[in-house]
């Protein structure tokens, strides 16, 4: 399984915080986890979205594989 | 290197003279706290939210990174979480080096570093609503 997490605006937009998704040969890179967990309200998210897969910064450019925890959210404010 | 995330305040002096550091003859401590005023809007609150799985090993990263570019001899990080006050502490960052100025660039590395790769996300009370404060959007 893919596990998605979403934080911030992020969550409050796509309304839950962690999804599962199977694995699928549709869900090659982050964008394409983003597309299937978002549909149309891919629209509203704040922009730029930034992507982390198993807890380091990662691009909507990078693949996925069964059994990563896939992260979306906003630019950050640490500090 | 010591990195803690909690919920409760910090004394930062009492953490900085609890790491005897060998060498060092600069220390340098960054304390970041919670505005009270932005633009127009009164702050009085500030909600900070953050990836709880991923946020201390980024900070772990930020702080190593930091420790071999810019010669520190060592590092505390400690950064707070959940419903903060106006005016209370949020984050404090110390340094140390054998010279004032590498303890200087080494602890701003980390703040700039911490703003715009650690994952943290901060929602403002203020009088005019809740707003979610714009992070930085990282070099490329």
């Amino acid at each position: 399984m893919i596990t998605v997490r979403c934080f911030a605006a992020v969550r409050e937009i796509l309304g839950y915080d962690t999804r599962k998704l199977a694995p699928s040969d549709t869900l090659q890179r982050a964008s394409d986890v983003l597309n299937a967990v978002a549909g149309p309200r891919i629209a509203d998210l704040p922009r730029p979205l930034l992507v982390a897969i198993n807890c380091e910064h990662a691009a909507l450019t990078s693949p996925v594989h069964d059994g990563d925890e896939v992260a979306f959210f906003p630019p950050v404010s640490g500090g | 290197m010591i990195v803690r995330l909690q919920t409760e305040d910090f004394d930062p002096e009492h953490e900085a003279q609890a790491l005897g550091v060998k060498g060092a003859g600069a220390r340098v401590s960054f304390v970041g706290t919670v505005r009270d005023m932005a633009a127009d809007r009164t702050i009085t609150a500030l909600d900070i939210e953050h990836y709880p799985e991923m946020t201390k090993a980024e900070i772990m990263r930020i702080g190593a990174a930091a420790l071999a570019r810019c010669a520190l001899l060592d590092v505390l990080i400690i950064h707070r979480h959940g419903h903060l006050a106006a005016g209370d502490r949020i984050v404090l960052v110390v340094t140390w080096a054998a010279h004032r100025k590498t303890a200087f660039r080494g602890c701003e590395e980390i703040v700039d570093a911490l703003k715009t790769r650690a994952p943290f996300w901060k929602k403002e009370i203020t009088d005019q609503g809740d707003i979610w404060v714009p992070g930085e959007i990282p070099a490329p």
